[in-house]
């Protein structure tokens, strides 16, 4: 039997390539982040002591809490990144008001990014390559857009990663983060839209905000980043 | 007492129940070798302990700070129930509905946490009665926007203060640390749009708090702002990387229950 063949879409589908995949690193590998959760879930059905492979060319994040604080880490530093780009180059007609409040954010996103990194010690990921290249830094659309993608997934990062968190002195870091997180994503909001700090599409009707697991957010957070992450040993519960 | 019945009630709240106990077999297995060796009047206590391994803390504790929480909620729920009715919000301005949002988040917290203690099996507290002039120190709450605006600041900052103070109390149910974190941040954000209501009406604020700086209130409400100011996390100098305010705003700090307790108790006749 063919093993190739069996892969082959009854109409192929050239964009997926499976028939070529030589094995599950590749399609790892190939899928990187961008790939679903369920790719990594995949990955995650081992043994826990059994840490997974990473696939060549991928940081991974590691296990346990540390593995979240990377999580957290990589979050900060993209975000940084990002203001530190707006600060740089500000978007036409920004005014002395967003200059200050934009300066201020990224100032609390570089503390985020370097406490981390001084935290985490040895066990920190290298510092990521981004890609803003769907950023229009010029204007004040593309910027307020992608700077309330940014905070509302660093709450919903946060929100959702507590529950993985195993000490509690981390549980309590993570929570001094994230409501400036959340501070920052109700101004850029009411930036864009004012009144709409917390609207409908970020709380529910029983007035809780977002909420997601790692593996959703490095997806979400993958298009701006040249590096690949591997969240494969994190934890999952 | 049926044993079945009583863990298929907390199924229905942790669906996490069987990770923490290994599976509904290993549940029962586990309570069926204690209940073999003990008398059947202990086994209450042999389920307490059950419990006890499954969550590391009695459920008694979660429901603690779940009633705890109910309170901050009730008094923020009504505080903008009466702001929104009272007419002190000016009409026909953005503000309306800035401060009706908060009312309902407000009253859907009430409401989800009293849902949430009931099918733990809990009594939710009562309701207390209010007094939002806090014995006359805002005595014009209701008819002075601007002090209607600094109580919701000070109400704001202390409950994203107040759930942060507790949520390691929670870490052992994940079901209800999530929910908690999840109605902080939604406090958080409520704490940054009546900061920037505020700087609209002339304060000199932003909507992250900057050292233990009340925003122009003052006194009154500085206990609520207190230790804001730290710039040291986890043994690290922030402000080796960033300026001393941006150090201080980039991490909101917890209030002990018995800080917060303190702080809304003029509130509470």
């Amino acid at each position: 039997m063919d093993n190739k063949n069996t892969l082959l879409p009854a109409h192929g589908n050239n964009s997926l390539s499976l028939p070529e995949m030589p094995g599950r690193r590749r399609f790892l590998s190939y899928l990187g982040l961008a790939a679903t959760s369920a790719t990594v879930i995949a990955a995650c059905r081992k043994d826990k002591d059994d840490k997974n492979t990473v696939p060549p060319g991928s940081i991974d994040l590691g296990a346990g809490d540390m593995g979240i604080l990377n999580c957290a880490y990589a979050l900060e530093q993209l975000e940084a990144a990002f203001y530190t780009q707006v600060i740089s180059s500000p978007f036409s007609g920004m005014t002395a008001n967003e200059q200050l409040l934009l300066t201020d954010i990224r100032d609390h996103e570089i503390a985020h990014r370097e406490f981390f990194k001084a935290a985490l010690g040895t066990m920190a990921i290298k510092s990521l390559e981004v890609n803003f290249s769907s950023v229009n830094f010029g204007s004040r659309d593309s910027v307020l857009a992608t700077a309330k993608a940014f905070e509302d997934l660093g709450v919903s990062a946060y929100n959702g990663a507590g529950q993985l968190i195993k000490n509690s002195s981390y549980l309590l870091l993570a929570g001094k983060i994230v409501s400036v997180e959340a501070r920052h994503a109700a101004l850029i909001r009411d930036l864009i839209s004012n009144g709409s700090f917390a609207d409908n599409t970020v709380v529910n009707l029983n007035g809780l905000d977002l909420s997601s697991k790692p593996t959703d957010v490095l997806a979400t957070a993958s298009v701006f980043l040249k590096s690949k992450l591997y969240a494969g040993n994190l934890p999952t519960s | 007492m049926n044993l079945a019945n009583i863990i298929s009630s907390i199924e229905k709240i942790d669906p996490e129940l069987h990770d923490r106990l290994d599976s509904r077999r290993g549940a029962m297995q586990q309570f069926a070798k204690i209940g073999g060796k003990i008398a059947m009047a202990a086994i209450p206590f042999a389920l307490g302990s059950m419990f006890k391994t499954a969550y590391g803390q009695s459920t008694g504790d979660v429901s603690s700070v779940l009633n705890y929480a109910l309170t901050l909620e009730y008094l923020e729920a009504e505080f903008y129930t009466k702001g929104a009715a009272s007419g002190v919000v000016p009409a026909g301005t953005p503000a309306v509905g800035a401060i009706n949002t908060i009312r309902d988040h407000e009253n859907a917290h009430v409401a989800f946490l009293k849902t949430t203690l009931n099918s733990l099996g809990a009594t939710p507290v009562s309701k207390p009665t209010f007094d939002f002039t806090a014995g006359g120190t805002f005595a014009n709450v209701f008819t002075n926007y601007d002090t209607f605006l600094a109580v919701a600041q000070t109400f704001e900052d202390t409950g994203v203060r107040a759930y942060k103070g507790r949520a390691g109390d929670l870490i052992s149910n994940h079901a209800v640390l999530t929910a908690a974190l999840q109605i902080h941040s939604v406090e958080a954000r409520h704490a940054s749009h009546i900061r920037q209501m505020r700087k609209a009406r002339g304060a000199n604020i932003k909507p992250w708090i900057t050292g233990n700086d009340t925003g122009g209130i003052g006194s009154a409400v500085q206990a609520s702002y207190n230790g804001e100011e730290l710039t040291t996390q986890a043994g690290i100098n922030i402000q080796n990387f960033v300026n001393a305010n941006a150090a201080s705003e980039s991490f909101d700090e917890p209030l002990t229950a018995n800080q917060v307790l303190a702080i809304v108790k003029p509130f509470i006749v």
